[in-house]
């Protein structure tokens, strides 16, 4: 690690974390005694429940429809136990399924035979997913060198996926580390994963695992062909993180958006519903050496990022915590933070700058993500080209993991593919030119940089201190957060939330936890 | 008064451009940018920078002079009505009723497609359009879907709603135009219409079928939340609401 340039206080830092600690423990009780439809449905898929019937529904959800309250119990023993009383493989069972083979209904066998079978698929499912991230070290092993640092993030949206494979192929060949599919608007409130390859979106693509299997080996043929890693990047927020987790995870993605609030704040999302889904997706996440990437770039496109400075930082505390007990380990959070100065501020780059120094010296394993100015860009292009590299300098100098890239059309249109050249361009520039400047450089004492930090440290110790006191489902219908109220019981996907029974099972849950070494709260 | 361009000397006509042409990097790509700036006018067309963006891909900047020149006393402009934006919203809200507005929003009757109020309401909004929640000067609630017409006055009322927001997406039958009514006559029922702005909006839903039905205002495909944000302030201001 670099020597410190802020001179933060340690002990507010352990503070900071310990806060985080009580804040979610509450949570993670409930968590532990809640499953939920998506779960369940993530469960199915990673025994192969997969497709759709003939008027589209997914498998899973058929399934899950079928057992209907007694998902308490878990669904896997009823698709393992159609399993061995049809003697079917999955692909067959699927087949059966959507054609109104009701599983439900089904006797069942003893159930040593249903653990037997279980640890067959979990067998399967682990070592698939074994397998991915086994050629995906073995990738960015060789590739190393290649890579920019921080990794270039570039993003595609054309609703059509075979166009987005065009342009996340230009963009890989400009130099991108990274490529994110956007989705489709109001993808994250829909209660089922979309089938197959799919042509058409708002705003972006579906996410479908044949989408992301067709992105992928096109990113991969490319990297060969320019002798690089090119990361996949795609979203679990919304009504179902861990089934796109697992989607993500069998297709060898890289990287997914992974909030544990965002859902609940910016897309209204029922609060238990979140959380008990967002610990299953992060372990199937760690499971795969996926990178969360977290939405604290939300908070600031609402507050004012000076006064607001805190939300960032204490949402990163959450996330991290969150994270820890999901079983992801520092190195896979891309907690997240935003270049969202006014630029009419003086001494805004400053601030900003303390901001991200402070980020990366509190996370120092944490490949922070860093987002772009949008807010304050005008059609004025080349102006924002100048905030653009303002911001790359920033990113470079204090060591962000992953920059997405600012595009200087930002607030005109979706980006014309020389807009990111230009990007890219920009920030290889900004990089090479400022290759070993932060290792070059010091802070002055107490200077603007120094005190800034110590300010929002403080600021962010005393907001976790006034969450702790209400306690998080509290303050979040409070209006703690992004200014937004979100009742216990409002939203979406609350009904989809039950309670385990005493006999729950769920080998694949199970099997996660002890690889990842999660330690039980208890009730 | 006769005008063009102006680069370094006046009347020199003189117009900075970029853009991207579906071919490889080379002379002849060059060559071909050259003559799509003579084609679209230009004199003197130079290309002062070619890149590769990728195989089949180069960007060009290009200067170019042009010929055409404008009267400039004869340039008129209309007028046209413009939608506040997001922070015009808040601003206006800030100035004319000086404290928050209060919005509820559902999408009522049996329909159970949230997708029109979520796009409106939502904290995220869509297509880069915050939605109402986001803006500080409003304090948004989207009930969501199924509400009965009249649960959607009653929680209203709760909330000391400002406007009241209805999308319809399921138009079958006429389903909508039947729910619609319903609601403005409870409304009126009530004696609440005059106090609050109501809007109906949804795919098939225009301005003149929501005025036709008594409503303030119709939001069809295509609007964003600061159309309709605007328009709720705006007609709360002219109605002299503090």
């Amino acid at each position: 690690m670099t020597k410190s340039k802020l001179n933060l206080d340690k002990d507010k830092i352990a503070k900071a974390r310990e806060l985080s600690k009580q804040i979610t423990a509450p949570v993670q009780k409930y968590i532990e005694k809640h499953t939920t439809v998506a779960i369940e449905r993530t469960t199915l898929r990673m025994m192969g429940a997969d497709g759709v019937d003939s008027i589209g529904v997914p498998i899973p959800n058929m399934v899950v429809d079928q057992i209907g309250d007694h998902i308490c119990y878990g669904s896997a023993k009823y698709y393992i136990n159609a399993l061995l009383k049809k003697g079917l493989t999955p692909e067959e069972l699927n087949i059966e399924i959507a054609n109104g083979l009701d599983i439900a209904k089904i006797d069942f066998v003893d159930f040593s035979y249903i653990e037997e079978k279980a640890q067959e698929l979990v067998g399967t499912f682990a070592a698939k997913v074994k397998a991915n991230v086994a050629y995906r070290a073995e990738k960015v092993t060789r590739y190393k060198e290649k890579e920019n640092a921080p990794l270039l993030y570039l993003i595609v949206a054309t609703g059509n996926i075979y166009e987005d494979v065009k342009q996340a192929q230009a963009a890989a060949k400009q130099g991108a580390d990274i490529i994110a599919v956007i989705r489709t608007t109001g993808q994250s409130l829909l209660d089922f994963v979309p089938f197959g390859p799919t042509t058409e979106g708002f705003g972006g693509t579906y996410a479908t695992q044949e989408n992301f299997k067709i992105m992928r080996k096109a990113l991969d043929e490319t990297g060969e062909e320019i002798g690089k890693y090119i990361r996949l990047v795609n979203y679990c927020s919304g009504l179902c993180m861990p089934e796109i987790a697992v989607m993500g995870a069998l297709e060898r993605l890289d990287m997914m958006l992974n909030d544990s609030m965002y859902g609940i704040l910016f897309r209204d999302i029922n609060m238990y519903r979140t959380f008990v889904d967002q610990k299953f997706s992060r372990m199937i996440n760690s499971f795969a050496g996926i990178v969360i990437n977290s939405g604290e770039d939300n908070y600031l496109t609402t507050s004012d990022a000076v006064e607001k400075a805190y939300t960032v930082t204490a949402s990163q505390f959450i996330n991290e915590r969150f994270a820890y007990e999901s079983g992801l380990p520092a190195k896979l959070m891309g907690l997240g933070h935003a270049f969202e100065m006014n630029p009419d501020i003086k001494n805004g780059f400053l601030l900003e700058m303390a901001q991200a120094q402070m980020a990366h010296e509190i996370f120092p394993e944490a490949p922070l993500k860093y987002m772009p100015p949008t807010k304050y860009m005008t059609g004025d292009i080349f102006k924002g080209l100048a905030m653009n590299t303002l911001f790359n300098f920033i990113a470079k100098s204090t060591n962000q993991g992953i920059l997405l890239l600012g595009m200087l059309t930002e607030a005109i249109h979706t980006p014309f593919m020389q807009d990111r050249f230009l990007g890219v361009a920009n920030a290889k520039y900004v990089l090479n030119n400022m290759a070993d400047f932060s290792d070059d450089i010091e802070f002055k004492k107490d200077g603007i940089m120094q005190t800034r930090a110590k300010v929002v440290l403080d600021e962010t110790i005393e907001f976790l201190e006034e969450i702790n006191k209400t306690d998080l489902f509290n303050a979040i219908e409070t209006k703690m957060f992004a200014e937004v109220s979100r009742p216990k019981n409002g939203g979406k996907g609350l009904s989809g939330v039950a309670e385990k029974a005493k006999d729950y099972y769920n080998p694949f849950y199970t099997y996660l936890e002890n690889e990842l070494n999660i330690v039980k709260k208890g009730n | 008064m006769m005008i063009r361009p102006y680069g370094d000397t006046l009347n020199d006509g003189a117009v900075q451009m970029s853009f991207t042409l579906p071919v490889a990097h080379s002379a002849k790509a060059d060559e071909a940018a050259i003559i799509f700036g003579k084609k679209l006018g230009f004199k003197e067309v130079e290309v002062v920078h070619s890149n590769p963006l990728s195989d089949e891909f180069t960007f060009f900047v290009v200067y170019g002079k042009t010929e055409i020149s404008i009267d400039y006393d004869k340039v008129v402009v209309e007028e046209v009505e413009k939608s506040l934006d997001f922070y015009g919203v808040n601003n206006f809200i800030k100035e004319n009723i000086k404290r928050k507005i209060v919005v509820v929003g559902a999408c009522s009757g049996t329909d159970a497609h949230t997708v029109g109020i979520d796009a409106i309401m939502n904290m995220k909004g869509f297509d880069q359009h915050y939605g109402l929640e986001r803006y500080p000067m409003i304090e948004a609630f989207n009930l969501g879907a199924q509400v009965t017409n009249e649960d959607l006055i009653k929680k209203a009322v709760a909330l000391k709603a400002d406007a009241i927001l209805i999308s319809q997406i399921v138009t079958q039958k006429d389903v909508h135009i039947q729910n619609l009514t319903e609601f403005i006559e409870l409304l009126e029922a009530e004696g609440l219409r005059s106090k609050m702005v109501v809007c109906a909006g949804g795919p098939r839903i225009g301005n003149k079928l929501a005025l036709e039905l008594g409503y303030d205002a119709g939001f069809g495909r295509g609007t964003y939340p600061e159309n309709v944000a605007s328009f709720i302030v705006e007609k709360m201001h002219e109605r002299g609401v503090k």
